[in-house]
């Protein structure tokens, strides 16, 4: 029994009206609008004196509900490209476009927006918060979306809905604990849940499996399957592992700055 | 909401942090301990001065003083109005008191004050001061029986009449034998017949009348060769104390039983007639050179030109403690009748004695300044010549060291908290360090700038309420056991912390003044706040990319 099987029971995570629920999948991915965009986008990054350049104009495009990896050797620009989408950073030329939108010159604000309630990043390295519980962790996003008292109004509610996410993810039994009590699997699975509470219509894994052993990389993966194939979740995610690339619907190689094949 | 929470959290867990916010605490207590002792030696040091002096006095600069008290009283009553509560009229003249201890004539300068006793106590706290509980109530200047220092820590020795007698008797022994003694030797007396230890001190009964005049002298012991002698008696009356004994009497003298009978009364400064010292075991003890009970000669200027010194005898009816040294080694009182009638202040038409100071107190929330503002209006300085100040005014110098003394004790205390400040600054900057990757991740999950600078905000602001909360409640708990824990110091090192033979209070005065460790607690923690707004706009300022770079 795996993590997908419970995804089933989600019933929160229905697709929109506007998604198909077809499950064959190329036919429909053709015919789905574009949901990210990017156009000959370029960044270097400055070391001292020196410009780097990483990105020398990628074109880019995700359809909604697909799960797109990115592959590409160390330093071939694809976490730079995976942060420009999700606005943690700038391009220097080019445009990124979001829902038909031009989000890489939004202000902070909007971007901060976006961030919180568009999208949900998941990372290598987890990146939970080590001073809070599995459950704050997860709950963190809505507490940063929320003011105060508003947050206190919908706590109950959104954290019925953390915990739900939690025993999705097979961790309910682990509500309490602080993540350096948890296997590395077990904090990646909190960090799906966390990036899945506000409900955001991309989801950015960085080399999600980066950093685990294959049963539970293959865990990890199943689960952002799932989340794709039955809840309609858009997912691009950056990895060097082929065989997890395979496993997408579609793979975007990156050499050196550039877009080699789709 | 994540701001509180994370501030929370880290408060809870980096313990470094409060390591640094110890600073912070024992500043607090410090202050709070430091404040509470100044208020309180301040405020003690207010209510002995404020007690014995009253609020306006009004002082001429001639020690002849200003004729018709009652007139000036009357204009000042026309001018303070409502705000008055008491007047009274005084005399104070610089003079020296002599008396025998143990066979041998002391002499001390005092300061000489005439009262009027049915007022003088509505002015000041004078009466408080007295130390028989009967005399507090009412002032009579007559010697009570005993009962004196009742209710005082220390036992106090015998006083009164029965201390008098006891004396009196004594001396009558000592007399008779010498003079028995005396008729026995006369053929062995020196060539020219004067033992000057034979001889009396003529003053002893002469009431009022000038050294040098001896027309009134007593009869004196009915010496064989006292005839011839006379006038050496008066060139030697300066030595003939040597040898005598106080109360010395003839005794055949009718005029003056020391038995029943006392001179005019005198209250005598406690620390003219005493020594404060340490017995063999450290207790701090008083020991009284002359008693209630005693005589005692007053030697002060008249009021004629040139002054010429007048003395008196005096049967000293209590004494005066208001544990300010400086005034209980220099006031002596008596009755203010008594005293313009030795220095010739009567003008002979009208029988109206003159002054040289009015006193008044003033109701509770008048201010000080403006009734002095307007006396001296009334009375201005060109015509009259009368110096008139307010308690503060003749006090300020002390008023303002203190003052002084604890603005400065309380900047450099704030300097010290800021020290702590700088302690803080330095480990938020190693917090932020060490959580840049968790300020990456809060960003990427779409925490604002200021919202990341507020965890960080919050986080000092909840340690410098830790910190000052623990230093508050360590600061006043000190404040309230702070004699135990000044005996326990003495105790460990052997050092006296407060010695009560300087300071005249037994304990240490504490006044724990709420609005000052108020300010004291949000001075801290805005310190402490202050300190953490550079740390925390460094992390809000972190790239996100950068930040979770970072491993």
């Amino acid at each position: 029994m795996s993590s997908a099987s419970r995804l089933d029971s989600f019933s929160e995570f229905d697709a929109p009206e506007t998604r198909t629920q077809s499950n064959d999948q190329h036919p429909r991915l053709a015919s789905s609008p574009v949901l990210m965009q990017s156009q000959a986008v370029v960044k270097s990054y400055r070391k001292g004196k020196i410009e780097i350049p990483v990105l020398h104009g990628i074109d880019f495009e995700v359809r909604e509900q697909e799960m797109v990896s990115i592959v590409g050797a160390s330093g071939s620009g694809k976490s730079t490209l995976l942060h420009l989408l999700g606005t943690l950073d700038s391009p220097d030329e080019g445009e990124i476009y979001f829902e038909g939108n031009r989000i890489d010159n939004l202000p902070a604000a909007s971007r901060e927006i976006l961030r919180n309630q568009y999208f949900g990043m998941i990372f290598q390295f987890y990146h939970l918060l080590p001073e809070l519980t599995t459950l704050e962790n997860v709950l963190m996003p809505v507490m940063i979306q929320y003011p105060f008292m508003k947050y206190l109004g919908k706590r109950r509610a959104l954290k019925k809905r953390a915990k739900e996410l939690l025993e999705m993810m097979g961790l309910s039994h682990r509500l309490r604990h602080k993540p350096k009590e948890l296997s590395g699997g077990e904090m990646q699975r909190v960090a799906i849940a966390r990036a899945l509470i506000s409900e955001p219509r991309l989801l950015l894994a960085d080399e999600p499996t980066g950093n685990l052993d294959r049963d539970a990389g293959m865990e990890i993966l199943d689960i952002l399957r799932t989340l794709n194939d039955q809840h309609n979740l858009t997912i691009v995610m950056v990895t060097h592992d082929l065989a997890i690339a395979e496993m997408t619907d579609r793979t975007v190689r990156l050499a050196e700055g550039l877009v080699t094949s789709v | 909401m994540y701001k509180w929470l994370l501030s929370w959290r880290y408060l809870k867990s980096r313990y470094i942090a409060l390591a640094s916010v110890i600073s912070v605490m024992l500043g607090v207590a410090t202050l709070i301990v430091v404040n509470s002792v100044m208020a309180g030696f301040s405020a003690e040091m207010h209510d002995r001065l404020h007690g014995i002096l009253s609020d306006v006095v009004l002082r001429s600069h001639n020690l002849d003083g200003f004729p018709d008290p009652n007139w000036h009283m009357e204009e000042i009553r026309k001018q303070v109005g409502n705000d008055l509560e008491g007047m009274t009229a005084a005399i104070q003249v610089p003079a020296m008191v002599s008396f025998s201890h143990n066979g041998q004539w002391v002499t001390r300068p005092i300061s000489l004050v005439g009262i009027d006793k049915e007022t003088y106590g509505s002015v000041s706290e004078f009466s408080e001061f007295l130390l028989h509980p009967e005399n507090r109530e009412k002032l009579t200047f007559l010697l009570r029986e005993e009962g004196y220092g009742k209710g005082k820590k220390v036992s106090f020795p015998t006083s009164g009449w029965k201390r008098r007698r006891v004396q009196a008797e004594y001396e009558q022994a000592v007399i008779k034998h010498q003079t028995g003694a005396e008729q026995f030797d006369s053929g062995i007396a020196s060539p020219d017949g004067f033992d000057p230890t034979q001889l009396d001190p003529p003053e002893d009964v002469s009431r009022g009348e000038t050294v040098a005049d001896d027309a009134d002298l007593p009869p004196l012991p009915p010496l064989p060769e006292l005839d011839i002698q006379s006038d050496q008696i008066e060139t030697n009356s300066v030595v003939d104390g040597i040898n005598s004994v106080p109360f010395q009497q003839p005794l055949d003298s009718i005029e003056f039983d020391p038995m029943t009978e006392q001179h005019i009364g005198i209250v005598l400064g406690i620390s003219i007639c005493s020594i404060r010292g340490r017995d063999e075991s450290g207790e701090v003890q008083d020991y009284y050179l002359c008693l209630p009970g005693d005589d005692v000669k007053i030697t002060f200027p008249n009021s004629g030109q040139p002054p010429k010194a007048v003395s008196d005898t005096f049967t000293v009816v209590d004494f005066y403690e208001s544990e300010m040294s400086e005034y209980d080694s220099s006031f002596a009182f008596v009755p203010i009748e008594r005293l313009q009638h030795l220095r010739g202040m009567i003008d002979a038409q009208s029988g109206v004695g003159s002054v040289t100071s009015i006193q008044i107190k003033l109701k509770e929330g008048a201010d000080l300044a403006v009734v002095r503002d307007k006396l001296q209006a009334r009375f201005p300085v060109h015509q009259f010549g009368y110096q008139i100040s307010t308690w503060r005014d003749l006090q300020g110098p002390l008023l303002s060291a203190v003052q002084m003394e604890t603005t400065i004790l309380n900047i450099l205390l704030f300097l010290i908290i800021a020290v702590a400040g700088f302690g803080i600054l330095a480990t938020f900057f190693m917090i932020v360090v060490e959580k840049t990757r968790d300020v990456g991740v809060l960003k990427s999950l779409g925490a604002s700038d200021g919202g990341v600078m507020r965890i960080f905000l919050g986080y000092g602001l909840a340690l410098g309420i830790v910190g000052s909360g623990i230093g508050m409640a360590m600061g006043l708990a000190f404040v309230a056991n702070i004699n135990e824990i000044a005996s326990w110091i003495e105790w460990l090192t052997g050092q006296e912390v407060f010695d009560p033979t300087i300071y005249y209070f037994s304990e240490i005065p504490v006044i724990v003044k709420p609005i000052t460790v108020l300010f004291v607690v949000l001075g801290a923690v805005a310190i402490a706040v202050g300190a953490s707004v550079l740390p925390a706009r460094k992390a809000a300022r972190l790239k996100p990319v950068e930040a979770l770079r970072y491993e």
